[in-house]
């Protein structure tokens, strides 16, 4: 464990039960992110991603290993994460404003009323919600609900985001408008992340490392740096640059889903 | 609400009591086989003292009924929706009491406690009532998204804030639904005891007297009354939803 990490997960095992035993999902999970860092993890569907976002944000507990935030090992649900899904929960009930203002009601905050008012007003502005403060999420589109949904994972300033496959169910044109606001969000509102996701080319996009897990129960089968190459544009994705990773990380995928031997990787 | 809102319903109430009176007069029926509208007025002319007693008495035994299987619906709704093992536990039980007819626990309560008009009366509107809150406040809060939780959870909120910020408004729309067919059964409730237990209060027993004494004026004029009480008490109900649940309503979108 180095101490330039602000999460380090050591030697993770967890296992479900269930009526017919227990179902192991993760084995041998090793992952570290640096402060400022942002890992995309990715793997065969029913791996067991999700479960790791569970685990960092202290909703579950590991049946062995470790899993550290700022050298602090997590044993219990603590406020200084933020969390975004698939499907973006925002509460029907309340305005976008409202929503976004959510966890500053129930984490411990020395924001007053107008102060975090003011902070997601400019979290709206940067994911270009602007004018959208007092409308429901019934009025929304989509990509619109989950970039609100990011705004709220963002608004108490967390040390981790957790994205679980926040953009797995935008079309096409709508989720690379997406990756590049993540990019804009990350500039301004500097954040140390984790995303789950299906999609290479959004791995690649958005991440500084990749981790590819291996089917169930999951360790760590394969981690890709992604070279520092400044500000990314999605002309990015078409260079030969670009290619040579998504190749190698389809094959990694191919191979945790054991359709390739691990040999042939070499 | 638009003058539409208010024309639509009027006209139909209009062409229904036109409809009814045509039937009548058209079969030339006498009204000891159907009273027609005409009818009607005069009978609420002679017994117009009763009507207001009477309806009063059924009106507030039924509104006691209804808010006792408000709460305690709730309760349970919210024991069985967070508590899988309550949830096995109960359901079966709830079905099977629910499905005894009440008219037959009438007698067994009348007799229970006698004498005790009032509650007797409110506990049969209430245990006729209680059953779709109940099962729909459970069903409300277990298929919760997960989700919603999650977010709460991950800030280190406690369960009784999951259940005041998320699980109880979003079970809202649910528990207003339950609630329309609640406020007919009560209704319901309390008429069976005072038809079938006479202690000469409320409609019901106004109703029992029409019969009695061959005045099947009287007999209609009172299932119209009845008729009246529950639009009455069903439209506070969308009110209340209007102002609790509003949000859920998609018809303008």
């Amino acid at each position: 464990m180095t101490l330039d990490n602000l999460i380090d997960i050591t030697g993770v095992r967890h296992a479900y039960r269930t009526a017919s035993g227990p179902l192991p999902v993760l084995d041998g999970l090793e992952l570290s992110v640096p402060e400022g860092g942002f890992v995309a993890v990715v793997g065969p569907s029913g791996c067991g991603k999700s479960t790791l976002t569970r685990l960092i944000a202290g909703l579950l507990i590991p049946d062995q290993g470790e899993v550290r935030v700022h050298g602090t090992r997590i044993t219990a649900p603590r406020s200084n994460v933020g969390m975004a899904f698939q499907n973006p929960v925002l509460l029907e009930w309340r305005t976008i404003l409202q929503n976004v203002l959510l966890p500053l009601e129930i984490v411990p905050t020395k924001l007053s009323r107008a102060q975090g008012e003011d902070r997601a007003r400019k979290l709206l502005a940067l994911v270009g919600l602007e004018g959208f403060e007092n409308k429901r999420p019934s009025e929304l589109s989509g990509g619109m609900k989950q970039r609100a949904s990011l705004c709220r994972a963002l608004i108490h300033a967390p040390e981790v985001l957790i994205l679980d496959e926040p953009f797995g169910a935008l079309d096409a044109f709508t989720r690379e408008d997406l990756w590049q606001i993540m990019h804009r969000v990350k500039a301004e509102e500097p954040f140390t992340g984790v995303l789950i996701t299906h999609d290479l080319r959004e791995s690649i996009f958005l991440a500084d490392q990749v981790v590819v897990l291996s089917g169930r129960p999951a360790r760590t089968q394969y981690v890709l740096d992604i070279p520092d190459t400044g500000l990314r544009t999605l002309d990015h994705l078409y260079t030969p640059e670009a290619a040579t990773m998504l190749n190698t990380l389809r094959h990694q995928i191919e191979v945790a889903q054991g359709r390739v031997p691990a040999e042939a990787s070499a | 609400m638009t003058a539409r809102q208010v024309y639509v319903p009027v006209a139909a109430l209009l062409i229904f009591l036109a409809a009814w009176e045509a039937l009548v007069w058209v079969m030339g029926w006498p009204t000891f086989k159907m009273a027609a509208p005409s009818d009607l007025p005069p009978a609420y002319a002679k017994y117009w003292e009763l009507f207001l007693t009477m309806g009063w008495q059924t009106l507030w035994r039924t509104v006691a009924g209804l808010l006792l299987a408000v709460v305690f619906g709730t309760a349970l709704g919210m024991v069985m929706g967070f508590s899988r093992t309550m949830r096995d536990a109960l359901y079966p039980l709830l079905v099977g009491f629910n499905a005894v007819p009440k008219a037959t626990v009438v007698p067994i309560v009348a007799l229970m406690f006698v004498g005790w008009h009032d509650f007797n009366t409110v506990l049969i509107a209430f245990m006729i009532s209680f059953f779709p809150i109940a099962v729909s406040v459970s069903i409300g809060l277990s298929t919760l998204e997960p989700e919603y939780r999650d977010i709460l959870r991950s800030l280190g909120a406690s369960q009784s804030t999951i259940f005041w910020k998320i699980a109880l408004p979003k079970t809202l729309p649910e528990f207003f639904g339950a609630l329309k067919v609640s406020v007919t059964l009560a209704f319901i409730g309390t008429n069976l005891m005072e038809i079938v237990s006479p202690h000469g209060r409320g409609l019901g027993a106004l109703f029992d007297s029409g019969k009695t004494n061959s005045d099947y004026p009287l007999m209609f004029a009172v299932l119209i009354a009845l008729a009246l009480l529950g639009i009455l008490l069903y439209y506070i109900v969308v009110a209340l939803e209007k102002t609790f649940a509003g949000w859920a309503d998609r018809s303008n979108i």
